[in-house]
């Protein structure tokens, strides 16, 4: 892959990204001989107590919220008729696609026999498992968002018929998404409804499915701007007018429409507090730490992203993206790891061991590498000339 | 593309009936399930245990597992706080200095063997069942080692083999089924030399319990841990200080943990009848909308065209008419002046 993109580059093999990435790779491959070697044990912190670390609190929980872009961008466009938006889709079309392939991905490094993932869909259902709605869920996605992706893949190689035919079921595989969407980034949440005893209750919360959906949205939606200012900088000349034209637009309303699902989800975690009474748990510790995180990471990125907008002001915009998919990470790390055995003495509790964070560096730059190529090749960040307005 | 028409709307079916039925835990059905009625279970009177491990070497014997580091009457691996792992099922540990207890208590852990456990409603392949008899017990050859089971009990009992790379497998106690279907008593109940573990139908047990209690107040606690924790366990404890002591979460609540996530899964079929419906609504309204306005803008140039076609032809017609005027009064001058002229020429002509 890595000698295909510097052929077609037509620079030499040991560019910088090549360098890191390589060294990256390298260790990922040395990782994974080790764990499907000496087993979860060898390279991870996870013990009989804490039996999910990071491949499951950034991997799968980070992982699933941050590909939301691909459905609340495609329903955007498709669905609610805002065509203004339709350079924006494809990229974040491409980036679900890959997020969830690598959250699959990832999980074969998690659960102890990898080649049973199909297991709970084609050997024995266990249906009354709100992992089973996620695994069915996510494997039904992740074929949706191959089909939605295909076009592109489908105008590089020349396959007009095909494409022709997958292009027609837009609108319907649109839907599916947004349903299966709404089931699994939820029912993430509903994971740790199980265990009442175990989670802290400031994050413990009847309304958990309802938090990662509402919140899910607007980690879509920031993930959107967050990533067109990164291809800006590295794909720009891939862009065509309309995409470079229609980009401020997607700025302005995605931050706007983040503003608002932001400015909801706070409302909604405030009732939360509510209904269960747990304010007196705000003058704990683990209060102060849930303040730092809907105030910091809720409340003022809703607010600056509304002054921004405002004031017309795009480089706010993007950081303010930034700051809410870095608040989305500590929402998942807080209900998933963090508030999780809050009440095990601290030696009991997890530390990610640093091959556990290796094995994540290595997903994600498997991750850039996978996005590249593609970017670099099919059009993403620009329409084919061949099939211009036949969408 | 594998993928047909056909097939994919075979998975939307499936996607949508998969998770509709099946489920024995139904928010909103009127069924109530409170056990089995003879299932058997195990009553630990903690004021008994003397905490000579003799339950957790028969433990280890019956089920084949690994020779512990320590022997087993080595009683100063007492001195630590241990629990379940992937080569135990049941440990004991020992408790000194609680208020109002003569000497250390002893406690033995191992999994309780719920009436309707949280284990068995995580799994997503069904690994574990709860049999009638009211042991608990799991399936490796299905199991795909997510630990969902791990993270929903509420006991914290089941353990994984974290060191096996291919194979790995949850561990915990099966109260000895298979000796239970031989008509045999579980391994530690037979071995206890202190009566401290008593076997029986959990109805029976419970009923053993209130009666000790009864009989001696002044020696038990109150409450017969365990008949109606998370929904009732196999397992039921009687204890002379209270169980927060020995390290028993007195706050798990009577719910028994599937209802803890019926509601979120009844949801399921909420949002896949609603949103198709609704969304192909929101996308027939803004394709309406898109349309209305595109028509509205056609008439808006429509009139403003044939608007623009009739002004100008008023001014054209205007335009004419004036032309006509002037050209006519033009005329009628030149006629005029043609006239004065012929009449001054014949004037100057007479004169």
């Amino acid at each position: 892959m890595m000698s295909e993109e510097a052929i077609a580059g037509n620079k030499s093999l040991f560019t910088p990204f090549n360098l890191v990435a390589g060294i990256i790779v390298l260790m990922g491959v040395l990782l994974t001989i080790l764990r499907f070697t000496g087993g979860l044990g060898a390279i991870t912190n996870l013990s009989d107590n804490n039996p999910w670390g990071i491949w499951i609190s950034f991997d799968l929980l980070c992982g699933v919220a941050l590909a939301a872009g691909g459905y609340t961008t495609s329903a955007a466009c498709y669905i609610f008729g805002l065509k203004k938006y339709h350079s924006a889709v494809r990229p974040a079309i491409l980036t679900a696609f890959l997020g969830y392939a690598l959250v699959v991905l990832a999980l074969h490094y998690d659960v102890g026999r990898p080649w049973r993932l199909p297991y709970p869909i084609f050997v024995q259902q266990g249906t009354t498992s709100v992992l089973f709605e996620v695994g069915l869920c996510v494997f039904l996605y992740l074929t949706v968002l191959l089909i939605e992706y295909s076009p592109a893949a489908l105008e590089w190689l020349g396959l007009k018929k095909v494409r022709n035919i997958v292009v027609k079921l837009t609108l319907v595989l649109t839907i599916f998404g947004v349903i299966l969407s709404t089931m699994h980034q939820s029912s993430l949440g509903a994971l740790f409804l199980i265990a009442p005893s175990k989670v802290h209750p400031l994050w413990y919360s009847t309304y958990l499915p309802v938090f990662f959906f509402v919140s899910s949205i607007f980690a879509g939606l920031s993930m959107v701007i967050f990533e067109s200012t990164l291809s800006h900088h590295y794909f720009h000349d891939k862009m065509d007018d309309t995409h470079l034209k229609e980009n401020r637009h997607v700025t302005f309303g995605f931050a706007k429409a983040a503003c608002w699902v932001l400015g909801g989800y706070f409302v909604m975690k405030v009732f939360g507090i509510s209904m269960d009474n747990n304010w007196h748990y705000l003058g704990t510790s683990y209060g102060l730490w849930f303040l730092v995180e809907i105030l910091g990471f809720v409340a003022l990125p809703c607010f600056l992203y509304a002054v921004a907008v405002r004031e017309k002001n795009v480089r706010l915009i993007k950081w303010t993206a930034l700051w809410t998919v870095l608040g989305i990470v500590v929402n998942r790390f807080n209900v998933s790891m963090i508030a999780f055995n809050w009440q095990l003495p601290s030696s009991e509790r997890y530390f990610p061991h640093w091959m556990e964070i290796g094995v994540t560096v290595f997903l994600i730059t498997v991750f850039i590498i996978a996005f590249r190529f593609i970017a670099k090749r099919m059009p993403i960040f620009y329409e084919h000339p061949e099939y211009r307005d036949t969408h | 593309m594998s993928i047909t028409r056909r097939r994919f709307l075979g998975w939307m079916g499936a996607a949508g009936m998969g998770l509709t039925v099946g489920r024995p835990a139904n928010a909103a059905g009127n069924k109530n399930f409170s056990g089995y009625p003879e299932s058997i279970g195990v009553l630990h009177d903690m004021t008994r245990c003397i905490g000579c491990r003799k339950c957790e070497a028969a433990c280890n014997e019956i089920n084949k597992l690994p020779a512990p580091e320590q022997p087993f009457d080595d009683l100063s691996v007492l001195d630590n706080k241990r629990r379940t792992d992937a080569t135990t099922y049941t440990v004991v540990n020992r408790y000194d200095g609680i208020q109002g207890a003569d000497g250390p208590i002893y406690r033995k852990v191992q999994c309780n063997h719920c009436q309707e456990p949280a284990c068995a409603s995580a799994c997503f392949v069904r690994a574990f069942n709860k049999t009638e008899k009211g042991a608990v017990t799991y399936d490796a050859s299905v199991c795909v080692g997510c630990r969902y089971c791990m993270i929903a009990c509420p006991f914290y009992v089941p353990a994984y083999e974290y060191n096996e790379p291919l194979e790995p497998r949850i561990m915990k106690c099966t109260l000895c089924y298979p000796r239970l279907m031989d008509g045999k008593l579980p391994g530690c109940v037979e071995i206890c030399p202190k009566e401290a573990l008593t076997f029986g139908k959990r109805d029976d047990l419970i009923t053993i319990a209130r009666e000790r209690i009864r009989s001696f107040p002044e020696q038990y606690v109150q409450h017969i841990y365990g008949e109606h924790e998370m929904g009732g366990t196999n397992w039921l404890y009687v204890s002379g200080v209270p169980f927060s002591a020995l390290g028993m979460r007195e706050d798990l609540g009577v719910t028994p943990a599937p209802k803890l996530t019926s509601g979120a899964l009844a949801s399921v079929p909420v949002i896949a009848g609603l949103w198709p419906v609704l969304l192909t609504g929101i996308y027939a309204v803004s394709k309406r909308k898109d349309k209305i306005a595109a028509q509205e803008r056609r008439q808006a140039v429509k009139a403003a065209l044939t608007q623009a076609s009739a002004d100008a032809e008023s001014k054209l017609s205007k335009a004419l008419e004036q032309a006509e005027l002037k050209h006519k009064r033009l005329l009628e001058v030149e006629v005029k002046k043609a006239v004065e002229e012929a009449t001054a020429n014949n004037e100057e002509e007479n004169s």
